[in-house]
């Protein structure tokens, strides 16, 4: 297990430099952008190319990739243009404000989608298996913004109930946790709807297995079996996929932030990539496919430990 | 390396290859019949598909109103009216007629974009899966690096890179789908490889090509049309999401996206303008998943 961890861990540094990489170069196909975005319209071409030389920007382009990185390492991942602040600390903030998101948005749907995945799962083709199973499909259908809409539509515009917007300043007429509300409902009726699915069709394959019926034929109670054999095991396969929710929640949530003005990761993203901000597009790149990589090993890693069948 | 967030877990779970079932030549409209009589869901979703298939093919003769003409004395009363059956946008145009010729903006987008990751998917798919080797290697290597990239941060650095026009988002949601089919292909290929009729035709001095399409490809087209609508519905919803953030579709041809995008700051004022948009493209999505739930299904307990 240790070599294991220690391969992918490798193999995370590997990708981490090609992506890099990648963003990298396909920011700077046209590294005048850059000069003339800081100047604005009005300058001229000699000013413009005279900041272009002092930017050091008409070095090849590998050689300032290495600048970047050797930087990068030592923890300075530049300045970033549109907001004029360290692009570290910018990220920093954001990322913690949507860490705070991801992780109420995390403890609801978890539980709510094991009940539901389990008690759906637990009599196929029941009644209320059938119910789920609708409701999980069409919540994993509606796109965020279009939830987003409907939930506004009903608890701002019409019953005003909730604030429309989460800035999380608490001067905005709302107490913050209120302004967590819709947001944290939006991304649960999304993301449950694929989790309860996914945790359906597991407790479905296992209450089809021979172990169960077995179980069911020496007189065990239903509740018994469920619980004493089914569950452990359905919950097994859907672990890893449960973990993986963590990469949509930190770098997935650009429409959520967007659609409430939650001062998050994702909306820096959108505004980055908009204003071609490189330095904070490059770093966030890098933070979203770290977070990504790792949620994957912890899966694999918790994976094995789960299940003890599974070796490397 | 498992998948990435929102890829089905169908690709492992139910890739079964070759079912020993006796297979009964029907037509091809009868094979459809029959799925649709079986599974209700699939009914539903294959008719909601169809109503909007519809409305993009006779858009011109359907839609009541040019798509971008602009009425602004329309404004005083833009709700719902017998004339403008969903009422008129912020710019007084006919939000039906622009609902309409929507339908056939994503309808052309979303289905290209995943053929052309299917195309490309399959290739990879079967090269890597049959040649094993270097080029497996390669190719689920960097497979895996794309898949490592959360899709929409990709997507926002592509299209605000390159620019956002309709060739732009079909290569670029091509690409990033393609290793996931790739995956299925892949896994379906590695299974039956090594069946004797594949032997045959290698004895038989077929090419490797043929081989690929013509012995191997056939077994993979169960799982692969399940993932295509998958995947048509999460394209559609890419495709909006992409409209909404403001990179999508250039103004001022109608797109969902784009629509919602456009009304969203007047939910206050004139909610339907912003509901309606919503309400078509959830309804594409949801007909997509459902067929493809049905399709699953009865390909599972068939």
């Amino acid at each position: 297990m240790l070599r294991y961890t220690a391969k992918q861990l490798a193999n995370m540094a590997i990708t981490l430099f090609a992506v890099s990489f990648l963003v990298f170069a396909l920011n700077e196909l046209s590294p005048g952008d850059v000069a003339r975005k800081l100047l604005g319209a009005y300058a001229t071409q000699s000013q413009v190319d005279i900041l272009y030389k002092e930017m050091g920007l008409d070095r090849p382009l590998i050689v300032r990739y290495l600048e970047y990185m050797g930087n990068a390492l030592a923890g300075d991942f530049g300045q970033s243009l549109v907001f004029r602040r360290p692009v570290s600390e910018l990220l920093f903030d954001r990322l913690g404000n949507t860490m705070i998101l991801a992780a109420i948005s995390f403890a609801v749907i978890v539980p709510l989608s094991m009940l539901l995945g389990v008690l759906a799962g637990m009599r196929e083709r029941s009644l209320f298996d059938r119910a789920i199973s609708v409701f999980s499909s069409i919540c994993a259908s509606i796109p965020e913004f279009a939830m987003g809409v409907f939930l506004l539509a009903i608890f701002v515009v019409w019953l005003g109930m909730l604030p429309g917007v989460s800035p999380l300043r608490a001067d905005s007429g709302w107490a913050v946790w209120m302004q967590f509300v819709l947001p944290v409902l939006v991304v649960t009726f999304y993301d449950a709807g694929y989790l309860i699915s996914m945790i359906r069709s597991s407790m479905v394959e296992v209450m089809r297995s021979a172990y169960i019926r077995t179980a069911t034929l020496k007189g065990m109670s239903f509740r018994g079996v469920v619980a004493k054999h089914a569950l452990r095991n359905a919950l097994i396969t859907p672990f890893t996929v449960i973990l993986l929710q963590l990469n949509y929640l930190v770098s997935g949530l650009v429409v959520v932030e967007t659609l409430f003005a939650y001062p998050g990761f994702g909306r820096l993203m959108l505004e980055a990539a908009l204003s071609k901000d490189i330095a904070v597009i490059e770093a966030g790149t890098l933070v979203a496919v770290s977070v990504t990589m790792l949620t994957q090993l912890f899966g694999d890693l918790g994976y094995m430990l789960l299940d003890p069948r599974i070796r490397v | 390396m498992t998948e990435a967030t929102r890829d089905i877990p169908a690709a492992a779970a139910y890739v079964e290859v070759a079912r020993a079932r006796p297979r009964i030549k029907l037509g091809a409209l009868a094979r459809v019949w029959n799925l649709l009589s079986y599974s209700p869901i699939a009914t539903v979703g294959a008719a909601i598909i169809l109503f909007w298939c519809v409305c993009a093919i006779f858009a011109p003769w359907v839609a009541p109103y040019p798509p971008n003409k602009i009425d602004s004395a329309l404004l005083a009363y833009p709700y719902p009216t017998s004339q403008h059956w969903l009422g008129v946008d912020h710019l007084g145009r006919d939000i039906a007629s622009r609902l309409i010729w929507g339908a056939r903006t994503v309808l052309i987008v979303a289905p290209i974009a995943v053929l052309t990751a299917a195309a490309l998917g399959t290739f990879l798919g079967l090269l890597s899966g049959y040649r094993g080797g270097a080029a497996d290697a390669v190719i689920m290597r960097v497979g895996d690096t794309l898949l490592a990239f959360p899709k929409i941060i990709l997507y926002l650095i592509i299209i605000a890179k390159f620019g956002a026009s309709a060739f732009n988002i079909v290569a670029v949601i091509g690409v990033t789908n393609a290793p996931i089919i790739a995956r299925i292909v892949r896994a379906v290929t590695l299974d039956v490889k090594n069946r004797d009729y594949v032997a045959a035709a290698r004895m038989r001095g077929e090419s490797p090509l043929y081989i690929m399409l013509v012995e191997i490809l056939p077994n993979a087209r169960g799982p692969l049309i399940v993932d295509l609508f998958l995947r048509l519905g999460y394209t559609t919803i890419a495709i909006g999401v992409l409209g909404f953030l403001g990179v999508g579709l250039p103004p001022p041809d109608p797109d969902w996206g784009g629509m919602i995008k456009e009304t969203y700051g007047m939910l206050f004022v004139w909610p339907h303008m912003t509901i309606i948009p919503s309400i078509a493209i959830s309804s594409l999505v949801i007909g997509c998943n459902f067929l493809a739930t049905g399709l699953r299904e009865s390909s599972v307990d068939g």
